[in-house]
């Protein structure tokens, strides 16, 4: 099968975040602990769990907006955890980050959310970054929509302008907190086909962290599972493969909807 | 107990109680069990089912039951569980389906063990201890900001800080213009205030005129900073923290960060600048203002002459009293807009915590106004001025 062979072949590929002994804590408050798992070049990483165990706390932790209470993150072989000022900013010129609401900056019009992160990082001239920022506009499906403001559009098109600024710099690894959350069913597909193409055009990283199925599914090759109630992670690994053969019966649970526990039970 | 009304009018008891031969309890449901409805009470059933000998079986009859909702299926299941606590048998095959459904629905999951909010009674040292790290976060937290802001501001200074000039026009003319309207009414009735107090007792000895000594040095000296710093505190220290606080809240700030962009630099410093720029122009207009209130208490209501009362002002007036006041106003918004930026940074995660953040924003600048003029007032003192 040709999609069993590009997985092999992303195998193979070096690692890209390296998450080792990773403990997060609220003050005294242990969130998560032991956490270890390796997100390859490439990979489509789902970061998946029950309402509240974390998801979004191991983002912050990945984008360093929160630091670790113990353990370390990398990215190749840089310690981003132990990093200083210079390689930490040079590390994070190459994350694109999509935020849960889009976080748009509402005081400015789309195509000026764009240009920031270009014009910071950049030495183009404004009719050049204005040119830019249309071109990643339409890239998201949002042509024409550079003199909006966030305000004036609806929250679907706020997501995907959110996307379009978070791929402005062309990032490396590409992060997304739930996605797919408040948009309908024909948004979130389409959604999961732009962060395919882009890992396909890009060659980005991506890390997402989403807990609907459907798309953790089309999109994932690789995943770790947050428990709330061990406090760790129980799983990792290609989401479609733990369906299968995981016999973690949480694990299972939330895979299948429910259904694996109480199968006699019928859904007619 | 409270009847339920019948069409033609007669009262009618809500629950009618049968007891059967076989020591069984049979409860006829009957009118209308809906919230709002004129609720009928239920405690007859309990006190039967308490009572000794207590019955050996609960069934319902509801064919003359009208409509019923949540009313009805709350009852039955604090009925069912008062059964169980009595080791009584219950039979709702009368019910209808429905009801019969919702309330099998609401028994379907137990309750979780520990789900219920316990009191916990937390011994004092640990309260202490609490409390005490909370004020130590706090103090770090506040040093950290004020770190941050002085090294945003020595970037501004060195000319290499990230913030857009839009953002600082759009504060600026927030800050300034926009404030005149109230700054023009507070200033002057604060102005017609001085002048009143002054006139009743300099009246006394006839040295009316002093009253444009009083409010010229009153506005210029202490007065016109003062107004100024309250009024900008409630109107633009709180909304600095509400902007900031929402953008908190919609993750923009983070989205900042992330990027690579310092918030400091990118959303303070046009605050502060802004503020710390337009402060002293909105002060010496407020002086003015007050002045022209303390002229309009003296020529309308004291008989002294627009022209000496305007002599009189101007020869009070000092260059000292006038920058000195500009001086204060200056610190004084420095420290609103610092305060503002601060609660703003600090906001929690949810749109409470943004009305929070406005309103301690505003506490936290008025004690800091407060206690800056405390501190003029003594260093003024000590040297003389």
């Amino acid at each position: 099968m040709a999609d069993a062979g590009q997985v092999s072949q992303r195998e193979a590929a070096p690692p890209h975040i390296i998450v080792r002994d990773l403990t997060m804590a609220y003050g005294s408050f242990v969130l998560m602990r032991d956490l270890n798992f390796i997100v390859r070049r490439g990979d489509i990483f789902i970061i998946m769990g029950g309402s509240g165990c974390g998801k979004s706390t191991l983002l912050r932790h990945l984008i360093g907006l929160v630091e670790p209470a113990k353990g370390e993150i990398l990215y190749g072989n840089v310690n981003f955890t132990r990093a200083d000022q210079t390689q930490r900013a040079a590390l994070l010129r190459r994350f694109g980050v999509l935020y849960q609401g889009g976080a748009l900056w509402s005081s400015m019009t789309l195509a000026e959310n764009v240009a920031l992160p270009l014009g910071e990082f950049t030495d183009l001239s404004p009719a050049q970054l204005r040119e830019i920022a249309a071109l990643k506009l339409a890239l998201v499906g949002l042509k024409g929509f550079e003199d909006f403001y966030p305000s004036q559009i609806s929250g679907g098109m706020q997501k995907r302008a959110g996307l379009a600024r978070a791929i402005a710099l062309d990032p490396e690894v590409l992060f997304f907190d739930e996605p797919s959350a408040g948009l309908d069913p024909i948004s979130s597909r389409l959604l999961d086909d732009l962060i395919l193409e882009l890992r396909a055009s890009l060659g980005a990283t991506i890390v997402v962290v989403t807990h609907e199925l459907a798309s953790l599914f089309t999109i994932g090759n690789n995943s770790v599972f947050l428990d709330a109630e061990s406090r760790t992670m129980i799983a990792s690994g290609d989401p479609k493969v733990l369906l299968e053969t995981s016999t973690n019966p949480t694990v299972r649970k939330f895979l299948t909807r429910g259904e694996a526990d109480n199968g006699e039970r019928s859904h007619a | 107990m409270s009847p339920a009304q019948n069409p033609d009018g007669r009262k009618r008891e809500a629950v009618v109680l049968e007891k059967k031969s076989d020591s069984s309890l049979l409860v006829h449901l009957q009118g209308k069990w809906q919230l709002g409805h004129d609720m009928p009470s239920s405690s007859i059933v309990a006190e039967a089912l308490s009572a000794q000998p207590a019955p050996a079986r609960l069934g319902f009859e509801a064919s003359e039951l009208g409509g019923w909702d949540s009313a009805l299926i709350s009852f039955l299941v604090a009925t069912y569980d008062l059964c169980r606590a009595h080791g009584i048998e219950h039979d709702q095959s009368g019910l209808p389906a429905g009801v019969r459904r919702l309330v099998e629905l609401a028994e379907a999951v137990p309750e979780k063990q520990g789900a219920r909010a316990v009191v916990k009674r937390i011994p004092f040292f640990v309260r202490v201890g609490d409390l005490t790290e909370g004020y130590i976060a706090a103090i770090t937290q506040t040093f950290a900001f004020i770190g941050d802001t002085t090294i945003a501001l020595s970037e501004l200074v060195r000319g290499s800080a990230r913030y857009r000039i839009v953002d600082l026009m759009q504060n600026i003319s927030d800050c300034g213009p926009g404030a005149v309207g109230i700054v023009t009414l507070i200033s002057f009735l604060v102005g017609v205030i001085l002048a009143f107090m002054g006139a009743v007792q300099l009246q006394q000895f006839g040295a009316s005129i002093y009253v444009a000594d009083l409010v010229g040095i009153g506005m210029l000296r202490e007065m016109g900073a003062m107004m100024t710093a309250i009024i900008m505190s409630g109107r633009t220290g709180a909304a600095f923290a509400a902007q900031l606080g929402t953008m908190k809240v919609t993750q923009e700030v983070d989205a900042l960060t992330t990027m690579g962009i310092s918030p400091f630099q990118f959303l303070l410093l046009p605050r502060v600048v802004a503020l710390v720029l337009m402060i002293p122009l909105l002060c010496l207009y407020s002086d003015l203002m007050g002045i022209v209130g303390g002229a309009f208490v003296g020529v309308s209501m004291l008989g002294i002459s627009p022209t000496s009362y305007m002599r009189e002002t101007i020869h009070a007036l000092s260059m000292t009293n006038l920058v000195l006041g500009l001086i204060k106003a200056t610190v004084y918004g420095a420290l609103i807009a610092a305060a503002g930026c601060l609660r703003g940074f600090q906001c929690g995660n949810s749109s409470s915590a943004v009305g929070d953040a406005a309103t301690r924003a505003v506490v936290t600048s008025i004690v800091l106004v407060v206690v800056a003029c405390g501190v003029f007032a003594v260093v003024t003192n000590f040297l003389g001025i």
